[in-house]
């Protein structure tokens, strides 16, 4: 397949026509911010972080990087007003729920985030997904999923899998933005009240 | 029934079912909707018929229960053929009296008839009563003259003739450019012309490719589709047959919520006739084109309704919409072109084959074409389905067809477009309502609720309702539209509470704007729209909440107080005996007080306050009087008591 030519931040890169915006921008060793993105998993588009400013056949709009795919001649634009102003809403949002997340702290001071703007809701999770998505697609245990919908949107460990296929793995732990804080609370849970010793 | 092989034989049938009914048979149509059996009809029908046999008429008359027409305020509806009497509200007990007079003596039953409130003029026509009158009907027209389970029904009507005109007369190509130049565009809310739509899939160079109705309606106060799928279902089997063919797909998926059983019922049954009758399966009507419809049932989620989570759905995975930076037409269910159109929008596809694009382009505006469905509820005085022609005014919809607002309140606003729309007051009421006209004015045609406000109704409040659907409605997969609506539902929650401060408006409309550019799917991109709406028009009331501690419309419970002016009130103690929490201290001849610690805001007593005291008083935004003093409180009545 021939390669496609597009314009990131003022310069030239040629990408495979599979690459997404981020891979393109990633092979010019620019940084996007990203919070759900995982090279080893199916792109998810879900935190929005990674959202960049593109031009394309005349028209200015704001989409994410981690899922947009290349196409020749786009122009890319990593940082802008409008850019900014969503990773720092972004953000602000997602620290009501995860304030010490030292991901989220170090994006929150490049972008100018005030951590206190929401009240507090301090969940742990910010529902990237990392956890369920990498047991499912390269573990493919699925022993643990997102329940529920909206607001009331929560991960949970299926106790029946989780109690035969955790102990052993855990390699989600590291995964998670806001250091597994939540993973290993819910995964323990999960597990003592699973475990024959306490039925 | 033996298989139909060809249009000829299609005629054929036609002529055999037309030559064994006399149009001039009495027949008696009882809307059997889901609103009309709601307030009972299900037992009018069965009083019709236990009549008709006891009075040895069953071979003179038929009765049948059918689609909704749409007035379901007035339910159930009856209409006498071939006459087309039209009686509104009957009851089992009327039965008796309408076999006797209407069927027997051929006299119409007046009580029964619509009556103008103002004019107190009957109307005894289905086609007199202005609720039907300024309609332009020609989906929902038919549906009090079919059976929905009889496939017979539709055939007598001309039905699947567009199928075999497609299939015989007409190439993929010239049903395509029909389509297209009928400028029929999305009825599901988005209003995507749906021949361009169409043209995508069936250029795309994947040979499988498949159609789906979106039967998935859930927004608020509509039930449009319901009504359709219910009542026609073979129209809208014949579109989805015909655009399968325009594409070249030959699978396609009714994706119907489980909530609308009579609806799920009425199309498997429609889909099991159509193949038995050879308009569904292979080799449709001899021409070599297969094509095969199953029906599949939702789960309760509001966000299917959304094109790539009902897809993600469909393929039995959690219903999450995903990125379609590739249209689903190219790359949709299991990555392959899928066309999804709305009910209302499959339903129009057989009208324009027969009758031709030019037809359709009549209708409407130059943006426009063709008619829209509306529900049409909230404080109106006929709700129901409404069928106009795109462009006429909102004004026209709600005042000559909906008749006004009842109670002689005043009218507020009028919410459209579900959960993704807007609130449009007053100054707007004489915008034509079309695609481009509404999401102009800050709303959205949507799938066609509209939900009519009187000024009772207060604006934050009304935003806070669509936000708090929505937070449950939301998939939570993205985090402008989980967290966005999240923080939006809190603030417009304490503004409306009375804990509204400065900067929420601004806050509002920040969170807004970034939850519309970053949102995943069009559920989290519209969400903000009764926000921005309500602000756009009614921004005055957001200030008084938040200013003032002041809800304009006296309906927010924390912010208002009833008080009873003790000039005006006749001690009647129909407050006091009436209150639900006792706190009305009075008594004979004693002017009543609200204590108001013990108040809970019900309102009972504003209810039930006579109209000739008038006493009860709704306050906000400023201090309630003290009570008067306990020596007071006695009336002297004239010497009389």
């Amino acid at each position: 397949m021939s390669e496609i030519l597009l314009e990131i931040d003022g310069r030239q890169v040629e990408a495979s026509p599979d690459m997404t915006v981020l891979q393109a921008a990633q092979k010019l060793g620019i940084k996007i911010p990203t919070l759900c993105h995982h090279e080893k998993l199916e792109p998810y588009g879900a935190c929005r972080l990674c959202m960049v400013e593109v031009e394309s056949r005349g028209s200015t709009k704001l989409v994410v990087s981690c899922v947009y795919p290349v196409e020749n001649n786009l122009v890319v634009r990593t940082r802008s007003e409008k850019v900014d102003k969503v990773r720092k809403m972004i953000l602000e949002l997602l620290l009501a729920h995860a304030p010490d997340s030292r991901d989220l702290q170090r994006y929150a001071q490049e972008y100018g985030a005030d951590k206190n703007r929401f009240e507090k809701e301090p969940s742990f999770c910010i529902h990237c997904g990392l956890c369920v998505r990498y047991c499912a697609e390269v573990k493919k245990k699925h022993a643990i999923g997102f329940i529920d919908r909206g607001t009331h949107r929560e991960i949970n460990f299926i106790q029946e899998i989780a109690s035969k296929e955790c102990w052993n793995c855990k390699e989600c732990f590291p995964l998670c933005p806001t250091e597994a804080l939540q993973a290993a609370y819910v995964l323990s849970g999960a597990l003592v009240s699973s475990l024959p010793i306490f039925k | 029934m033996p298989r139909i092989e060809s249009p000829e034989e299609l005629v054929k049938v036609r002529e055999e079912i037309l030559s064994r009914r006399d149009p001039n048979k009495p027949c008696i149509s009882i809307c059997a909707g889901s609103g009309c059996l709601a307030s009972g009809a299900g037992e009018v029908i069965e009083a019709f018929k236990k009549e008709i046999e006891a009075q040895g008429l069953t071979a003179e008359v038929d009765t049948k229960g059918t689609g909704c027409p749409g007035f379901c305020q007035r339910g159930p509806v009856v209409v006498i053929y071939p006459e087309e009497i039209c009686y509104l509200g009957v009851k089992p007990e009327d039965v008796p009296e309408i076999v006797s007079q209407t069927i027997k003596e051929k006299k119409v039953v007046e009580r029964l008839l619509y009556e103008d409130p103002a004019t107190g003029e009957k109307a005894t026509l289905e086609s007199e009563i202005p609720f039907y009158k300024y309609q332009e009907r020609i989906n929902i027209s038919t549906n009090i003259k079919l059976d929905p389970q009889s496939l017979e029904d539709y055939l007598a009507i001309g039905g699947y003739s567009a199928l075999a005109k497609s299939l015989f007369e007409m190439t993929p190509e010239s049903v395509l450019e029909e389509v297209k130049k009928s400028n029929l565009r999305g009825r599901g809310g988005a209003g995507f012309p749906a021949g361009i739509k169409w043209e995508g899939s069936r250029n795309a160079p994947d040979p499988v490719k498949y159609v789906l109705v979106n039967a998935d309606e859930g927004d608020p106060g509509a039930f449009m589709d319901r009504a359709l799928l219910e009542g026609n279902p073979h129209s809208i089997l014949e579109g989805l047959a015909i655009g399968a063919y325009a594409i070249g797909a030959h699978e396609g998926y009714i994706y119907v919520r489980q909530e609308y059983p009579l609806a799920v019922k009425n199309v498997s049954i429609a889909i099991k006739e159509a193949e038995e009758y050879g308009f569904l399966g292979k080799n449709i009507l001899g021409s070599g084109f297969d094509f095969v419809v199953k029906v599949h049932q939702g789960a309760g989620a509001f966000v299917c309704g959304e094109s790539t989570a009902l897809m993600t759905a469909l393929e039995g995975r959690a219903g999450e919409p995903r990125p379609k930076y590739i249209r689903s037409n190219i790359k949709g269910l299991w990555e392959k072109p899928t066309v999804l159109n709305n009910v209302e929008t499959w339903a129009n596809v057989p009208l324009i084959i027969n009758k031709g694009a030019d037809w359709f382009t009549q209708l409407g505006t130059e943006g426009s074409k063709g008619t829209k469905i509306f529900s049409l509820v909230g404080k109106i005085n006929n709700t129901g389905l409404v069928e106009v022609p795109m462009g006429m005014t909102l004004r026209d919809i709600i005042y000559k067809i909906g008749g006004g607002i009842p109670g002689g309140k005043k009218f507020k606003a009028v919410q459209t477009g579900g959960p993704s729309g807007g609130c449009l007051p007053e100054e707007l009421l004489d915008l034509p309502v079309g695609f481009d006209e509404l999401t102009k004015a800050g709303s959205m045609m949507g799938s066609g609720g509209m939900i009519v406000l009187d000024e009772d109704t207060c604006m934050v409040d009304v935003a806070r309702y669509f936000l708090n659907f929505l937070t449950d409605e939301s998939c939570g997969k993205c985090v402008p539209c989980r967290e966005g609506i999240r923080q939006m539902l809190k603030i417009l929650t304490n503004i409306t509470q009375g804990k509204g401060k400065e900067g929420d408006i601004e806050l509002l409309e920040e969170l807004a704007e970034v939850t519309q550019v970053a949102a995943l799917c069009a559920l989290g991109k519209s969400a903000p729209n009764p926000v921005l709406s309500t602000l756009k028009y009614f921004r005055e009331e957001y200030e008084a909440h938040i200013k003032e501690k002041r809800c304009p419309a006296f309906s927010c419970k924390e912010l208002i107080a009833f008080y009873i002016d003790p000039d005006k009130c006749g001690a009647c103690t129909a407050c006091s005996r009436k209150c639900p929490s006792e706190a009305i201290i009075g008594g004979k001849n004693k002017i009543h007080i609200i204590d108001q610690e013990k108040c809970t805001k019900c309102g009972t007593c504003f209810e039930v306050c006579p109209p000739r005291f008038a006493a009860v008083k709704k306050i906000s935004g400023e201090p309630v009087p003290p009570p008067i003093p306990e020596e007071a409180r006695t009336i002297t009545r004239g010497g009389k008591s």
